[in-house]
Formats: structure tokens, sequence, C-alpha cells
């Protein structure tokens, strides 16, 4: 068989110009997964073309063969997944069986890959510089000292400053960003036509996401690589690609121009995914706004009178500060380290005061200090009047019914071994509240409450979806009539629809039951959906504390704007609501 | 941002499935379908479909029985011993021959059961609770009850078991049964057990569920009963087992260095020390007690790796 690829040379290939002819192209795809139960598909007819230089966005939840279409493509397809229909064209070779040894060739040197997880992608024994020169030498692209100073090029032009230096430590010195810049220039390394970006910023931070993709964008553009990119945001998809396949139960629902189809969607579930896409949602408020109309229907707050002054404070924190003393390598080098300064707010009854924050902005400590699981090390919170800090051990006992908590992780925060029952169940045991029966009645109606049907209690955790679970751990929350729940990344961790859906039900909850929340994220879109007032947090300090559409059209903190900009989608025109008469 | 060229492309025109091609589901349903399962359900289906258990099982059963009801599989006395049988061959009542002093080698392997299973198991729960009393509250409450039970573990750790055994078990000269060995194996047995449940109990402690469990009230006893050692039980469990058969190893090294259970009572260890002067003219004297030795060691380490795969879902079969 001969090789029609030709080889690029270590200086890059020349910025090309969108040529006509494909440079990937998949034709009714399918791949299937062998379990004991038989052949599952989870790709089913996908059809996909990129074009060179193009950058093309696949967007769907998890569980939707978004990453699973890519891997396919490079013959990376996990234990027992296997292509079993279709065909795909990669710069005019058939691809879709071909064997290892030309696979490996045009695995790096054709087709690169940044991967999802910046923290468990590097091998944390070898230096940087060392890992980069792998892809160089793996690749024949160049070998000794060239290599070496092609290490330090090449991640210089990924955006690492004091390239040279860097490349000397090992990925335990480096940050998210900058690991995921490494993961870049890896990718990057041999001038491959297609780069496949497999969500490459959902580990980082926001404002950190944005310098990565716009430099990723830059140098692609320069380079003329085609991009790849796989993303579970819509907002970030459309920004990013010219052109967008949206992918749902192994199938591409729909695939057109970014801009038609944020639009004009076609099929239900892009109408879904459109109209409930945090992104997008507070994009739409944000512009609604501008062409002075009232979006009352597009928040998800519902309470009318707002935040009237006439609401009493159920929460005050006044100038909250914790240390933590890390513990240095021998007796007597322990260092002090600020996690919360000098923080104050309150919450008002029956309204949801945002936290929000990049990772390591002390958000989650202050969650904590409110639930009263750690101590202040000085400052006040005062609940409804009465300081915490004085509560003996009965009274810490009455507390707790009136403040529950929500974690982020709904794999984490139901114990696997309790049913769906004993898990609700507990908090109303634990309070010695009612008999057997009573008590049974209630965890029904708890179900009822967060829309679960009522079989569900027989069953266990692991038996539930993400967005169930969490469900699960607001009814557990619920059981004791709490007068506030602290919601710590309560939606992160969930698909875009079972988000709005949760947010959505928080809401109902808060007017039916007159529940204050204290609501930590690091996502200011989903701040915009839910929130009445804001509290901006970095490094410990709130930057700006506002109400929610003052932190929005008027901003006066750099690090606000900051983070509003980097909000994917800011800049995209999305107009009305879509989906609205397209419904089918 | 999309560029001004892609009018260029109309191959590349805006496709949507059919939703009859493509039905849209109800976000998040609930799978009412199928029994409600759990990790020792699941562990459970599997290991029924494992032939390592069920052969394992099957021993086990058998060892237990033969321990519990001697007399089911044999009426000849053990402890009934005529010299001039001495290293006979086989005869009828008598499948394996003679020892050197006269005695049925059947009985013997029968009767000496129960000294293996007794020791066993009575070690395996001294350890368990012992081991994992230490491990438990060492890995939950940390800090210096960790710090002062964790060297107390690495102490013990350190004593070679043989050694000390040996030590031990002449203050018992007068008095061996199965309490005193049980005693001393438990005596070396626990650190092991205790290592592993402090590992279990860190890896657990800091779940998110934890944090729920104490703002709801749950005081920090109930919470490491009801919550963490649960959660912690299966590697505990799969320790346990293998220990099981390790112990059974124990009692027989102590018995055939003399210094474990007492001549009284039958037991393989014995057995086979005494079996080592016939070994060059009748070798089957040694081969049925370490034979029956082997096998049930055997058994309890196959159980423990059948279980190890079945709690580990990483290795489970889906």
């Amino acid at each position: 068989m001969s090789h029609p690829i030709t080889a690029t040379t270590a200086t890059g290939a020349p910025a090309r110009s969108h040529g006509d002819t494909p440079l990937l192209q998949i034709r009714d795809l399918d791949v299937a997964f062998t379990t004991a139960n038989g052949t599952v598909p989870a790709v089913r007819g996908a059809n996909l073309t990129v074009y060179p230089g193009q950058t093309v966005a696949i967007v769907g939840e998890s569980g939707s063969g978004k990453s699973t279409t890519a891997h396919a493509i490079i013959d990376l397809l996990p234990g027992t997944g296997k292509v079993t229909g279709g065909s795909i064209v990669f710069d005019g070779q058939d691809i879709t069986h071909t064997g290892r040894r030309e696979m490996v060739a045009i695995r790096g040197k054709q087709i690169g890959l940044v991967p999802q997880d910046p923290m468990s992608n590097l091998n944390p024994v070898w230096k940087i510089g060392y890992q980069v020169k792998e892809a160089l030498k793996a690749n024949g692209i160049a070998t000794g000292s060239a290599a070496d100073a092609r290490v330090a090029e090449l991640l210089a032009e990924a955006g690492l400053p004091d390239a040279e230096r860097r490349a000397k430590q090992y990925p335990h010195e480096f940050s998210g960003g900058m690991r995921q810049r490494a993961l870049i220039a890896i990718g990057l390394a041999a001038r491959p036509k297609l780069l496949i970006a497999d969500e490459p910023t959902s580990a980082l931070d926001v404002t950190v996401q944005r310098t990565i993709l716009d430099h990723l964008q830059g140098l692609t553009e320069e380079l003329g690589t085609a991009v790849l990119f796989i993303t579970h945001d819509l907002g970030l998809a459309a920004e990013r690609a010219e052109h967008l396949v949206v992918m749902y139960r192994g199938q591409v629902v729909e695939s057109g121009p970014a801009r038609q189809i944020l639009s004009a969607p076609r099929h239900p579930y892009t109408q879904r995914l459109v109209a409930s896409a945090p992104s997008l949602a507070s994009r739409r408020i944000q512009s609604a706004k501008e062409r002075g109309l009232e979006s009352a229907e597009l928040l998800a707050t519902t309470h009318g009178d707002g935040i009237s002054p006439t609401r009493d404070v159920v929460v005050e924190v006044e100038h909250l500060t914790k240390v933590f003393t890390l513990r240095g390598g021998r007796p007597g080098s322990a260092k002090d380290f600020k996690a919360v300064d000098d923080v104050s707010f309150s919450i008002k009854r029956g309204t949801t005061m945002a936290l929000v924050g990049e990772s390591g902005s002390g958000k989650s400590t202050v969650a904590n200090v409110v639930l009263n699981l750690l101590e202040p090390t000085s400052g006040t919170v005062r609940f409804d009047g009465t300081d915490l800090a004085g509560l003996g051990a009965k009274e810490l006992f009455a507390f707790r019914r009136r403040v529950q908590p929500i974690f982020q992780n709904p794999y984490g925060s139901l114990d696997p071994m309790y049913s769906i029952f004993r898990t609700i169940e507990e908090p109303l045991r634990t309070h010695r509240i009612g008999d057997r029966r009573s008590r049974e009645k209630k965890v029904r109606e708890l179900l009822d409450m967060v829309a679960l049907p009522q079989t569900t209690m027989r069953r266990y955790p692991n038996e539930l979806s993400g967005g169930q679970r969490q469900r699960i751990a607001i009814a557990r929350a619920l059981a004791l009539e709490p007068e506030v729940i602290v919601c710590d990344e309560a939606v992160s961790a969930l698909d875009v629809l079972v988000q709005a859906q949760i947010l959505t039900l928080l809401n109902d909850l808060q007017a039916e039951l007159g529940l204050s929340y204290l609501f930590i994220t690091h996502d200011l879109a989903v701040v915009r959906q839910i929130a009445d007032e804001v509290c901006v947090m970095r490094s410990g300090r709130v930057v700006e504390a506002a109400t929610t559409d003052e932190v929005f059209d008027d901003p006066r903190e750099a690090y606000t704007r900051e983070l509003l900009a980097a909000i994917p989608g800011a800049h995209l025109e999305v107009f009305g609501t879509p989906g609205e008469g397209l419904s089918a | 941002m999309p560029d001004a060229n892609s009018s260029t492309r109309q191959h590349q025109e805006h496709f949507f499935a059919g939703v009859d091609q493509a039905p849209l589901g109800a976000v998040d349903l609930v799978d009412e379908s199928g029994a409600p399962a759990n990790l020792w359900t699941d562990a459970w289906r599997d290991l029924r479909r494992r032939p390592l258990f069920w052969v394992a099982a099957t021993l086990i059963l058998l060892v237990v029985v033969v321990a519990a009801f001697p007399r089911l599989f044999t009426s000849q006395d053990p402890r009934f011993c005529e010299l001039g049988n001495s290293l006979a061959s086989p005869s009828a009542g008598h499948p394996f021959g003679y020892d050197f002093q006269g005695c049925d080698i059947y009985a013997r392997t029968i009767y000496g059961a129960r000294a293996s299973v007794a020791v066993g198991v009575l070690a395996t729960i001294a350890v368990v609770l012992i081991g994992g009393l230490v491990g438990a509250v060492a890995g939950f409450f940390g800090g210096w009850f960790d710090a002062v039970l964790s060297r107390i573990t690495d102490i013990f750790f350190a004593i070679p078991f043989v050694l000390a055994a040996i030590v031990i078990m002449q203050m018992f000269r007068e008095n061996r049964n199965v309490i005193t060995v049980v005693l001393v194996i438990t005596t070396f047995g626990w650190p092991q057990l205790a290592r592993i449940t402090r590992g279990a109990v860190m890896s657990v402690k800091n779940a998110d569920f934890i944090t729920a469990a104490k703002a709801l009230g749950a005081s920090r006893v109930t919470t490491l009963a009801r919550h963490v050692m649960p959660n912690a039980a299966a590697p505990i469990i799969v320790t346990a087992t293998v220990a099981l058969g390790t112990f059974i190893v124990a009692e027989a090294t102590l018995s055939f260095l003399g210094i474990g259970l007492p001549p009284e009572i039958t037991s393989w260890g014995a057995d086979i020390a005494k079996a080592q002067r016939s070994l060059r003219s009748q070798p089957s004297v040694l081969f049925y007690p370490a034979g029956a030795l082997a096998l049930t060691v055997l058994s309890f380490i196959m159980m423990g790796d059948a279980v190890r795969d079945a709690l580990d879902p990483k290795a489970r079969k889906r």
C-alpha cells in the first residue's frame, strides 16, 4: 500500500487557505462496544466533514458519543470499542481500518490530540521538556540538541513564558493552565494538519480557559491547522468554531454553520440545548435588556419583589477570616495561609446570594464556615441574629436543622451503601422526628417535591444518574425543613439540560418554601439565572458585591469585567428565545 | 469566529436529523425497571458466575463440615494406635494406611481439620476485631491517636512471628490449647488488618457523604459505624479471608515445631512433624495431612481472590 502522506517539515506547513477537498470526512460511522450483554452502539451513522484550516466543534452531553467519534478517528477507542461501519477518510486516505503501524505514523504527525484532563495526561515522573521532546522524537522531527531548542520554541509558542526554564520543571510544578499549554505544545509539536481538542479547557477556570483558547485559536490559524473541537458547552462551541455538529445519544442530530444553528435550530434536541445553555441564556437575558424588554420570563428567578428592603436578614457574615496552618517539612516551619480574608455579606430571607470565584478564591471555605463545619479564625457568622460561635453542643445540633448543604459531586455526596429511602430518612432519624410510618410518608413527599417517582426509594445511588442523585441530595437537605441551603457548586458537574432542570427545581422550591440559598459557583452564567445578589471573590477577598443586575450591567471592578468577558459566548448575537413556535 | 468565506462551501449545508430517526427522550428519566442493586447485591451476582468461587465455597463447606462432624466421615478413633500396624498399607476401612505409631492416617486427617478450622476462624475473628478497631480509630480520628496507634502497629510488625511465637508459647508449656495458639496468632496478626482498615477508612472519611452526615448533626461515632465502616468493609473482608488461610498455616507451623497444640489434640501440623521420620520409607504418611492442609489454605485464598475481584468494580466483567 502506498503512502499518500507527504512529510511535513519541522518548520511547519505554510498557512493554507480553505481548500475544496475535505481534510477529514466521516461517513455513516458506527462504533460499538462489546459488553457481557452483547454489543452496545455508541455512535450510529455519524457524518462529519472538516476542511483544511477549518474549526469544527462537536457538541453534546456526556454519553452522546462525541469523544468516541473523535477517538475513532485516531483508533484510540477505549476497551472493547470498535468501528463497525462507515468510513473515515483523512487527507484522501481511508483510515477506517488502517493497521497499527500506519496509524502510529498518522497520530501526532498528521493528527494531533489535546486531551481533556491536564492533571492526568502528563507523566508526573518526567520533566515537561522531556515529554515534548518525546513527541518530536516519536515523529522523527528532531533529535539531540536540535530537539532541545525546538522544545523551548514550541513551549514558548504555546504561551508559556520563560520556556527554557519551564521545560526543566516537572508537571506538579505547573498550574492546570500551564499543563494544558504544555499539552497543546505536544499536540502541535509535529505540525499536524488536524488537531483534535477533546474538552481541552473543561477542568480550568473560566479566565484561564479564555486565554488558552484565544491562544490556541491564534496559533492554529497561523499554522493553518484544522481543529476538531469537542465540548459540552454550546456557547463555547459557537464562539470558537464556524461549523457545529450536535450529537445526541450516539447520533448526529444537527450540523451546520454555527450562526445558523444558534439562530434557527431545527432538531428539538438542539432547540432544547440552545434554550438552556447557561452561557447563551445569560447572553439572551442581557440582549433582551439591551433592547429594553422585560426579561422576567427568561430569568429562572420567579419571585416578583426581588430584594425589597423589607426582607429580614437570615445569615450575616461579618469580617470573616479563616487561616489554615500548612505543615512544613520540619517542626517549626509551619506557614499560615489566609484562605478567607475579611469577608462580609448578608443573605436576606427568601433570596439567593451567589459567591462567585475561581478555584482557590476561598468560596468553599466560606460555605463550610457558614455550615459550621469549620471554625472561623476571626469574625462572626450570625444566623437569625444568633452568633454561631457561642453555640453549645445541643444548640449546634438544633442549628443543623436550619442550614443544610448540597455538594458539587453527585457521585460522592450519597452513601453508596444506603438505599435512597435510608438516605433521605437519615436526617429524620438522627433528629428523632416521627415514627417509622410518618417518616416513610415524609420520604415519599420529599421525592414528589424533587420530581422523582416514589419507587426510587428502593434503589441505590449507583443506579441513578448525576442529576437524579443531585435531586436526592436536595430531598435529603429538605427533610429537616431548613431555612438556608448552601449549594456548593451544586450544578457544576451536571449536563446542560439537567443543570437547567435542577436550577428550575431550586427556584420552584425557593418560591414554594421561602428558602434562602447561598450559592457557591465559578460560573457567572449560572449566577445570572438564579441569583439575586452576587459577591465576587478573589484570593480570599470580596472584590465586588452588588445585585446581579448591577454586576452584569455595570461591573465596577476590572476582575469582574474579566470574569464576565470570559463567559463563553459572551460576544455572540442571540436573539429572542429559540425554540418558540418551532417545537415539534 | 465564523469567517466570511464559509459561503464558498455550499456542500457543507445545514443538516438535521428527522425526529423519527433520532427521537427525543425525556431529560434525565429514572429507569424504574429491574431489581434494586447496590455494591453487595452486584458483588453477589458477579460472584455467582465465577467457577473459582464455587470451587472454593464447596471446599470450605466440606472442611467446615468435616471439622464439625468428623464422626460422619470415619468411625475410627484417631488416638487408637497399635504399633503392630506401624506404616501398614491401606486396607479396608483404613484407606490412607497407618503412620509410624500405627495410627489410622485417614482418621487423623479427618480429626485434624477441627483444630485447624477452629484456630483459623477464632484467630480471624479476634484479628478483625482488634485490628479493625485500632485501624478504624487511627484512620478516622487521625491526629495523635493515629500517630500513637500507627507506631504501635509498626512495632508489632517489626517482630518476627515465629521467633516471638516460640518465646511466648514457652510460657504456656503446661497448658497449651486452641485458645493459647489463637492468642499468640492474634497478638502478631492484627497489625496487618489494622493497616488495611486504616487505609480503607481514610479513603472514605473525606467523601462528601461523610460531610453531609456531619452537617445533619450525626455524631462522630455514629458516622464511623454507620457510614464509614460499611464502605470500608470490602478490603477488610478480602484481607480477612486470605488471612484465615495463613493463620491455619501458622498453627501448623507452631504445631510442627512442637510449640503449638499439645499432642492430645489431633493437628495436621503435628502429624506433618511426626511424618518426617518415615518420609523415606512411606511418603504417603506425610502426603495426607500436608495435602489436607494445603487444600484448606488454598480454598480460603481462592475465596479471598474471588471476593476481591467481585468487590472491585474495575475487575468486574460487565
